[in-house]
């Protein structure tokens, strides 16, 4: 079913190869976002991260995560999105992605949801906050649109500054 | 079940005959020189010693001459592993008192073939 | 020779068993015998060898064509065997060794070691051709070397002496052949007792001929008693092709088995060794004392008991805050857990820690061939061969090692003439030695050669545009060496000297966690120095607080720590500040800058300063508060992050939080560059 979608989709950025439908959803300031459930290796609660000099602001630091060190990204400090303010109901996603263990603050975490391949529509070419090459497409479920995101791409991005660029 | 003592420097060697020895239905003790084979062999009697020669620490020949001190090991078959059938390897074996030779290389079948003529022969 | 990687191999299941599963630990083993086999070649005495090395080396080979004729490699199988032979003569003095036999068999060696390659790996490399090899040994085997007795043929004899009143005078023939090198071998036929007739029975293998053995025979029995035969070969009727029993022979029955001093068979000292120095056998034949464990294994239960310790902390932590009354059992309990853990953390570090001499041993073999290609003389000695350091660093550091004393062969060690004409002995020597030293282990490569041309290396740098002054000291000089692309050499030889050396050596070095510095004295010599920490993931550090937060400093590059009076720091113009400890003047640089603290300094009266050392200039650091001191687990940074200046990794404190690491050598690299740029700097380290 999801092929006759995807020859059916003109748009590149509808590339839906991988065929996890499942996602995380989550709100950043008053947009919702959904990332494959299987980047997402689990979510904790906030703790203060030990900080690491000249990091860009939106690198929190880094956290113990069962004896493992944690780089944490505050998504909203790196785009912009609503207040970063950490309280007890902040919320972050650890993920697992690009060979890394890599954690994201969000602002809190709604549900797991399977999207089927009508309920993704292609994305509006331009974007005011990501770089729409990082924006596999929008779900709607309900009343709710969700963007989602290749997270993939976008943590081992070169804006991200977690992962040294192949040039170095 | 009948055990068998089984002396090579070689590790290779000794997985070899192990593996084989323990597949034809035999318990397999290792040692890896004379003096170690020496000290097994005191722990536990054995119905069989197959003995490398050059070993470091002590060699095959004086090996089984030690062991033919020990009583228990009167009778017990011994054959020595060598890669030289010259007279003078058998003549010291036999000197020795060593029940046998067996040429390496030997393989798998022929070990088995030899072990199990040897072992239940009455001495 | 065929070309399939696994020729010979074919009888690789026999009667059901499957061969090719013993093939790995063939290989293993083999390499282990080779490299044995070429460490006792190189230390062997031509003049005077040892006799248990001519053993053991025979061994070496004696091992792997077993081994190779059992698991059918026969290619392996033949070469080993020529190798043997040549092996066996030499053990039993028949022959005498002589550097062409020595570099023949080192030869040799190597081409074992690409056919082992070759079956072992993916059967990648040319079909090693050995035939001439297999010629050459055989001829030196045969041949007539030295002032050992001509070749004649070894003949087998049986000797009857008789009729004797006292038949235990003929066991002083076996002192003889015990006595008497390249005799042969003499063996008891008759248990040490005489026959009926009063008369003992020998079986002789030797190349003496018939009266010479009377002459000698005679000085413990008379001449007429003496009768010398060929012998009679044993008879084959058990040849089961190559399977026999004895008990079917005349004329010994079934042995008794005294074992008299007599009896003993007198082949060439073919001793019991419990008394002998066992280091060298050992090492190429040692099974009993050790167990093989896949590196894996290792590395998952280093982790787990990293793991512990993170844990063990904790809770000893948590403990800290119990009210030790009320708690006395949990409290015993958390500081027993505390020593057993530590003991354990230092038990699982030492399994991988090998010594350096598994490095170091390579290096004869290389020195022998370079130094002779060079057409120089050059000696090495070595110290500290028992220093361990981990298993992974020993991977590493082989190759930087490995250039640096190219690098001294090549440019360091001058020809032969020229050193005579410098009142130095014409063979140059290279020194390595290995040893702990806090924290660290310090590799020292030394060579009394030409040192390093402070002139040629100004030029040089000039000439690559890097901005040098004449005024410069002779470290400050010989730091350029690093530079990458750089090299002083007349010519480039093929063994170094391009000029890539050096900078990737430091770089390499670096990767580990490590230092090098550099010392030389035109004429006399020069001196590397390598650094490393002791172990990667388990380092002792200081801890320190800066604005609240916790940073470790590796506690060996920490010198001392003060706290500042008035007066003391003093601040020179465009450059910061400056302290003066015993007249030594350092830079002061406050860690709240370096780390670019979140918070300002609250207060700024009496800070601490923490002086610590890198590459021989010393930097001191302003802290808040000295915290402590432990042992850290080190964590890597880069694993989900990225590398960050000034930090060189991190650690999980007691309390679970992340504390970084500081990069000493970054930040009084950069103190210290600062200070150098400064025009008006008239300061000295």
């Amino acid at each position: 079913m999801l092929q006759q979608q995807l020859s059916s989709q003109s748009s590149p950025e509808a590339n839906l190869a991988s065929l996890s439908n499942e996602f995380l959803t989550f709100k950043l300031g008053s947009e919702e976002y959904g990332i494959e459930i299987l980047k997402v290796q689990e979510i904790r609660s906030y703790e203060t991260p030990t900080t690491i000099a000249n990091a860009p602001s939106f690198i929190k630091g880094v956290v113990n995560l069962r004896g493992t060190i944690v780089p944490i990204i505050d998504m909203r400090i790196k785009f912009n999105l609503g207040q970063a303010s950490y309280d007890q109901f902040t919320v972050v996603i650890i993920l697992n992605v690009a060979g890394r263990v890599v954690g994201m603050v969000v602002d809190s975490v709604s549900d797991v949801i399977t999207l089927g391949g009508e309920q993704i529509r292609p994305a509006p070419n331009f974007s005011s906050t990501f770089d729409t090459q990082y924006i596999t497409g929008l779900g709607t479920v309900d009343e709710r649109m969700l963007i989602l995101i290749d997270i993939e791409k976008l943590i081992a991005g070169a804006d991200m500054a977690l992962v040294e660029q192949a040039k170095h | 079940m009948q055990s068998i003592l089984a002396i090579d420097d070689s590790s290779s060697m000794r997985q070899m005959v192990t593996f084989t020895l323990k597949s034809a239905g035999y318990t397999v003790v290792e040692a890896a020189d004379g003096q170690e084979g020496l000290e097994k062999a005191r722990n536990q009697t054995v119905n069989l010693v197959l003995t490398d020669q050059n070993m470091p620490r002590m060699d095959g020949i004086s090996l089984v001459k030690h062991l033919r001190q020990l009583p228990q090991y009167k009778t017990v078959p011994i054959l020595i592993l060598t890669t030289e059938s010259s007279d003078a390897m058998k003549m010291q074996g036999k000197a020795a008192g060593a029940t046998g030779w067996l040429v390496k290389p030997f393989d798998p079948a022929k070990l088995v073939e030899v072990v199990r003529k040897v072992i239940d022969r009455p001495m | 020779m065929s070309d399939n990687s696994h020729q010979g191999a074919s009888p690789a299941a026999s009667d059901g068993v499957d061969l090719s599963q013993f093939f790995q630990v063939f290989f293993e083993e083999a390499g282990e015998n080779l490299s044995g086999m070429e460490t006792m070649l190189l230390a062997l005495d031509i003049d005077n060898p040892v006799e248990e090395d001519l053993h053991a080396i025979f061994r070496c080979a004696h091992s792997i064509k077993g081994g190779a004729a059992t698991f059918g490699f026969q290619d392996i199988a033949e070469l080993t065997h020529e190798l043997e032979t040549l092996l066996d003569k030499l053990r039993k003095h028949e022959l005498k060794p002589t550097r062409e036999m020595i570099d023949l068999m080192l030869t040799a060696g190597d081409a074992l070691k690409a056919q082992l390659a070759r079956h072992g790996g993916s059967g990648e490399g040319n079909v090693v051709d050995t035939t001439e090899l297999v010629e050459e040994l055989r001829m030196l085997a045969a041949g007539n070397m030295g002032d050992a007795k001509p070749k004649a043929q070894v003949r087998a004899l049986d000797i009857v002496i008789g009729p004797l009143t006292n038949p235990a005078t003929a066991d002083n023939l076996f002192e003889l052949f015990k006595e008497i090198p390249d005799m042969g071998i003499i063996v008891a036929r008759d248990d040490g007792k005489a026959d009926a007739g009063n008369k003992r029975h020998f079986h002789v293998e030797t190349t003496w001929k018939d009266d010479e053995l009377l002459d000698l025979f005679s000085f413990h029995v008379a001449k007429e008693c003496i009768a010398i035969q060929p012998a009679a070969s044993i008879a084959a009727k058990n040849d089961d092709a190559g399977f026999g029993l004895f008990d079917d022979d005349a004329p010994a029955a079934t042995p008794q088995g005294q074992l008299t001093p007599q009896a003993e068979v007198a082949v060439a000292a073919q001793k019991a060794e419990a008394n002998k120095p066992e280091a060298r056998a050992q090492a190429a034949q040692s099974e009993s004392a050790t167990l093989r464990v896949n590196v894996e294994k290792v590395d998952q239960l280093i982790n787990l008991v990293g793991e512990l310790v993170i844990t063990q902390a904790m809770l000893s932590q948590q403990g800290r805050a119990l009210d030790p009354v009320h708690h006395q059992t949990m409290l015993t309990g958390l500081s027993g857990l505390e020593r057993s853990t530590r003991s354990l953390q230092d038990a699982v570090m030492s399994i991988r820690m090998i010594p350096m001499a598994v490095v170091f041993n390579r290096f004869p073999r290389m020195l022998r061939d370079l130094a002779a290609k060079l057409g120089k003389q050059v000696e090495l000695k070595t110290s500290g061969e028992a220093t361990e350091l981990d298993k992974g660093l020993i991977e590493k550091i082989t190759d930087p090692l490995t250039h640096l004393i190219r690098n001294s062969v090549d440019h360091g060690i001058e020809m032969p003439d020229k050193r005579i004409e410098s009142n130095k002995p014409a063979a140059g020597t290279i020194f390595l030695s290995a040893s702990h030293q806090g924290g660290s282990i310090v590799i020292d490569v030394r060579d009394d050669g030409a040192g390093l041309n402070r002139e040629r290396i100004l030029a040089k740098a000039r000439q690559q545009g890097i901005e040098v002054s004449d005024s410069m000291t002779d470290q400050e000089v010989w730091q350029l060496i690093w530079a990458p692309g750089f090299s002083t050499a007349e010519k480039v030889t093929d063994v170094s000297g391009r000029g890539v050396g050096m900078d990737v050596v430091k770089k390499n070095i670096a990767a580990l966690g490590g230092t090098v510095e550099l010392d030389s004295a035109e004429g006399h010599g020069t001196r590397v120095s390598v650094r490393l920490p002791l172990t990667l993931a388990i380092m002792d550090g200081m801890s320190v607080a800066v604005n609240g937060e916790i940073f470790i400093i590796p506690l060996a590059s920490v010198v001392e720590s003060l706290q500042v009076r008035e007066g003391m720091l003093r601040t020179v113009v465009g450059q910061g500040r400056v302290v003066e400890v015993r007249s030594e003047y350092l830079p002061v640089v406050s860690l709240h800058d370096v780390l670019n603290a979140s918070h300002t300094r609250a207060d700024d009266s009496t800070p601490l300063l923490v002086i610590v050392e890198s590459e021989g200039a010393k930097t001191a650091l302003m802290v808040d508060e000295l915290v402590g001191q432990h042992q850290v687990v080190v964590k890597n940074l880069e694993t989900n992050y990225r590398k960050v200046a000034g930090v060189s990794g991190a650690t999980i404190m007691g309390d679970g939080r992340v504390a970084l690491i500081l990069d000493v050598m970054h930040v009084v690299g950069t103190a210290n560059s600062r200070m150098s740029n400064s025009p008006a700097n008239s300061l000295k380290h």
